[in-house]
Order: structure tokens, then C-alpha cells, then sequence
């Protein structure tokens, strides 16, 4: 099993939800954070005076899946979020041990 | 007495008291989250503290009997003789509604001045200030332009208080930023919450009709007058800040189009009963045009006047009343400015800008002085970094 901390921009919830739905993959949580990465972060401009803002907001969804589902789930997320400009985000993939249901004690794949 | 000047004054003295929780909404939004209920705060203990001693004692000074041209007397003190009577000078109208109209700009100045200290002044030392502040400061001035004192004998044009309300709370406000040291710089200063702000700024427009064309004191064609030429000029005032905000930055905002559109109402406060209506949209596109380099002046003098009362009021103040001394025509209200040939008048308009920048702020660097010596004027650090809300008040904006 492989655990996906996938990081987007703001409004690609939804195309990350469809294209793992579609894959068939369900569960999937989301926090919302603020980070920078290498486009570092942007200007506003307030009454003509420019403030930097060094960290952006982001969404962080994570997911676990089966490790045969991997690279058709990778390749889904990255088709429906890309825009091809800085900024679209990363995905970070690491090793699960083990997954419990905890209603009914299922371990394993069994439990996703 | 008049019906129709008294029914008009009383739905004024409403709308300009609307104007200073709108201040709390439009100053509160520009704060930063920690602070927006402390930066509130200053408007409603305004409400609250200025309305009292006005009462008391602050309308006797600025409006009772002229002592030297400097001050009022004590003919009204504790509102004695004020209650079915009228006063000089608003005739046609019971002394309670003109006293009443008095007050709340009393208040809206004071409150005003609370942009600059935002975000690190005590509240303690900033409710002491404000309360002094009314008599040593506010109370002369208003007699000086209004209540027939010096700057009025000298002719000096205030149609509803470019000096007294807009220069002399920003001078106050250059000396707060001056006294208190800059903010301590945790994170954006970025605004908390503009659409605040843009309801804040729309219900200052609003209840500056009543500020304006109320300024008239009745109800006929001076009000008129006065009630459009202060809505050319703030929407005059949108498009000046727009162009050049434009221009300058790549983008037109809403935050600039509000700071704009307040920019014109100041500009236009001094001269909206004198000036020509074609006058008062060049008056206010220009006020917006020069407000937007007066928020920068800070940048480059290294103040910090958190919320741009100085940009703003006071460059605007200064600008509206020396476009008063320029534009004012005897075809509106019986005096002529420089360009219709009486040049005298911009140089009794630039005395006054002088006396009013000078006095206020020595004034009141001496009072933060004074209240220096009993208590500390700023918050711990540990206090400006969680915030005043909590650290002043034991509470907070926003729960989420």
C-alpha cells in the first residue's frame, strides 16, 4: 500500500476527487495549507504599497491506495490538475504497513 | 424656528452619526485579525467618552460665548440654557438639534485619529488621550473656525471641517505614530477583511451627506448645493486614485477605489458650501490623485501611520482647504477665491492649513508626553503579538 500527499492549487478539490473516483479509489481527506515552493510566493498591493506574501495557500489532499492502482492513480491527478503554469503542485508517494477498519477489524487491503 | 431646516437637521445629525460606526467597520477591516475588535473599539469608546465631555463641557468651549478669539465661555456648560433655545448660529433650528449635530463630529474626529495608533497603543493611555485631546485640541479649533474665534474673524472658509475635523485629526494622528514607534512587524500588515472595509467606506459616503449638506444648517439651496458637490467629488475622487493606481501598479483595486472615494469626500469637506459644482470634480479627482502619493509619504519619512489617517485626512484636508481658497466663488456663497480674483483668500486658507498642522501637533505630542509619564503609551510586545483583541479585551473577532 502507498500513501499520496498530493498538494494543489486551491481549486483543483474536485478534479483530484473525480479522477481517483474514477479509478475506483475511495477515501480521501484534505487540509488547507499554506506553503511555498519553488515559485516562492507573490505580491499584493494594498493602497499602492506592495506587500510580499511568502506563503500561498494550498490544499493538501492524502489518500491510500493499492500499490497496483499507483501510476493509473498518479497519472489520473496529474492529468485533471495540471495547467502547465508554476504552481500546479507535487506529489509525494510513501510506503503504508498495515490499514485497519476499525468497525469490523479488516486489515490490509481489505481495509481501504 | 424652522420645520422644514429642523426636520432636515435632525435626519443630519442621524447620518452623521452613523458615521463613526462605519469608521469602526472601515479602520476594523484594514487591521489585522488580532486587532480588528481593538481597532473598533476606538470608535465606539469615542461614541461613548467624547459624547459625554462633550456634554459636559466641550460644547461650552467651542461654542459658548467668543473669550479673545481662542475660546468659548462658559454659557453652556453642563448643557445650561441649551434646552429650548437656539443658538446664533443656526437660528431657524431648536439649540439642541445644532448642539446635537456638533457633537457627533466631535466624536468622528476623535475616532478618526485612531488609524494612526492602531494595533500597539494601551487602550488606557489611548481613552486618556482621546478625552484630553477634546478640550486641548479639538474644542479650540472648533471655536477658532466655527464658534467665531480668530481663524473665523480672519475669514478663513471650513464649510464642514477640512481643518477642524480632517487636518486636526490627522495631526494628531502624525504625532501618534511619531510618539508611540512603528509596528512590530509579525507577518503581512496585510487587511484582515476588505469587504468590511468596503461597507464601512459606502456608509461614510452616505453619512457624509448628512456631514456636508447638513453643514448648511437649513435646509435650502446652500444644502443642496453642498449634498452634490460632495457626490462629485468622491466619485471624481475614485476615478483620480483608479487612473494613477492604474497606472502605477499594473491593477485598480477595491481597496483603492474606496480610499479614493474617501479621499474626495475630504477633499471637498472644507469647500463643499463655497465652491462651484464643476469645481468640486476637479477638486475631488485630484484629492484622489494626491491622496494615493499621501499613503506613500510614510514609506518614504518612516512613520508608521498604520491606517493612512495622515495620507488621506491629512493631505486631503490640506488640499481641500487650499482648493477652497482657489475656488471659491461669491456665485455660491458670498466669497471669492483666487481664481475669481480674490487672491487674499487662498492666503487666509494657507494661514489656516499652518495653524492647524502646527497647533494640533505640538498639542498633541505634548499630551502623549504628559501621558508618558504616568503610563506606558504601547502594549508589551508579547501583548502586540497576540493581539490586542485578546490581550486589551479578552476577546476575539473571529471564532472559526
Amino acid at each position: 500500500m502507498k500513501k499520496l500527499q498530493i498538494i494543489v492549487r486551491p481549486g483543483m478539490l474536485d478534479a483530484v476527487r473525480e479522477a481517483l473516483q474514477g479509478l475506483g479509489i475511495l477515501g480521501l481527506n484534505y487540509t488547507e495549507i499554506h506553503g511555498y515552493g519553488r515559485q516562492m510566493g507573490h505580491t499584493e498591493v494594498y493602497r499602492g504599497n506592495v506587500m510580499q506574501v511568502d506563503f500561498l495557500p494550498k490544499l493538501s489532499c492524502e489518500v491510500v491506495l493499492d500499490d497496483e492502482k499507483l501510476e493509473s492513480a498518479i497519472t489520473a491527478i496529474c492529468d485533471a490538475t495540471r495547467t502547465g503554469h508554476v504552481g500546479d503542485g507535487k506529489i509525494f508517494v510513501t510506503e503504508v504497513l498495515d490499514a485497519i477498519r476499525i468497525r469490523t477489524g479488516e486489515r490490509g487491503k481489505a481495509a481501504l | 424656528m424652522n420645520v422644514a431646516d429642523t426636520s432636515f437637521m435632525l435626519i443630519s445629525v442621524t447620518f452623521v452619526m452613523l458615521m463613526t460606526p462605519a469608521l469602526a467597520l472601515f479602520y476594523g477591516g484594514l487591521s489585522r485579525a488580532r486587532n480588528m475588535l481593538a481597532t473598533s473599539m476606538y470608535s465606539y469608546a469615542s461614541l461613548g467618552a467624547i459624547t459625554v465631555l462633550w456634554a459636559l463641557a466641550g460644547y461650552t468651549l467651542s461654542f459658548g460665548g467668543d473669550l479673545n478669539g481662542l475660546i468659548g465661555d462658559f454659557s453652556y456648560l453642563g448643557l445650561a440654557n441649551v434646552s429650548g433655545g437656539v443658538h446664533a448660529n443656526a437660528p431657524t433650528i431648536p439649540h439642541t438639534v445644532f448642539m446635537a449635530f456638533q457633537c457627533m463630529f466631535a466624536v468622528l474626529t476623535v475616532a478618526l485619529i485612531s488609524g494612526s495608533y492602531a494595533g500597539r497603543i494601551r487602550f488606557s493611555a489611548m481613552l486618556l488621550f482621546s478625552c484630553l485631546w477634546l478640550f486641548v485640541c479639538y474644542c479650540p479649533m472648533a471655536h477658532w473656525v466655527w464658534g467665531g474665534g480668530w481663524l473665523a474673524k480672519l475669514g478663513a472658509l471650513d464649510f464642514a471641517g477640512g481643518a477642524v475635523v480632517h487636518m486636526a485629526s490627522a495631526a494628531a494622528a502624525l504625532a501618534a505614530a511619531m510618539a508611540l514607534g512603528p509596528r512590530k512587524k509579525i507577518g503581512s500588515f496585510a487587511p484582515n477583511n476588505l469587504p468590511l472595509t468596503l461597507l464601512g467606506g459606502g456608509i461614510l459616503w452616505f453619512g457624509w451627506f448628512g456631514f456636508n449638506a447638513g453643514s448648511a444648517l437649513t435646509s435650502g439651496n446652500l444644502a443642496g448645493h453642498a449634498l452634490l458637490t460632495t457626490h462629485l467629488a468622491t466619485a471624481s475622487g475614485i476615478l483620480g486614485w483608479m487612473c494613477i493606481e492604474w497606472k502605477k501598479t499594473g491593477k485598480p483595486t477595491t481597496l483603492g477605489v474606496i480610499s479614493g472615494a474617501l479621499a474626495g469626500l475630504v477633499a471637498i469637506t472644507p469647500g463643499a458650501g463655497f465652491i462651484p459644482l464643476w469645481a468640486s470634480m476637479l477638486t475631488g479627482f485630484l484629492g484622489g490623485l494626491i491622496c494615493y502619493l499621501g499613503v506613500l509619504l510614510k514609506n518614504r519619512l518612516g512613520y508608521d501611520d498604520a491606517l493612512d489617517v495622515v495620507g488621506i485626512h491629512g493631505v486631503g484636508g490640506t488640499w481641500g482647504a487650499l482648493a477652497t481658497g482657489l475656488f471659491a466663488s461669491s456665485a455660491v456663497n458670498g466669497v471669492d477665491g483666487l481664481f475669481f480674483g480674490n487672491s487674499w483668500q487662498f492666503v487666509v486658507q494657507a494661514i489656516s492649513v499652518v495653524a492647524t498642522w502646527a497647533y494640533v501637533y505640538v498639542m498633541s505630542r505634548l499630551l502623549f508626553w504628559g501621558i508618558s509619564c504616568i503610563m506606558p503609551l504601547r502594549v508589551s510586545p508579547d501583548a502586540e503579538h497576540v493581539g490586542l483583541d485578546l490581550s486589551e479585551h479578552n476577546e476575539r473577532a473571529y471564532s472559526l
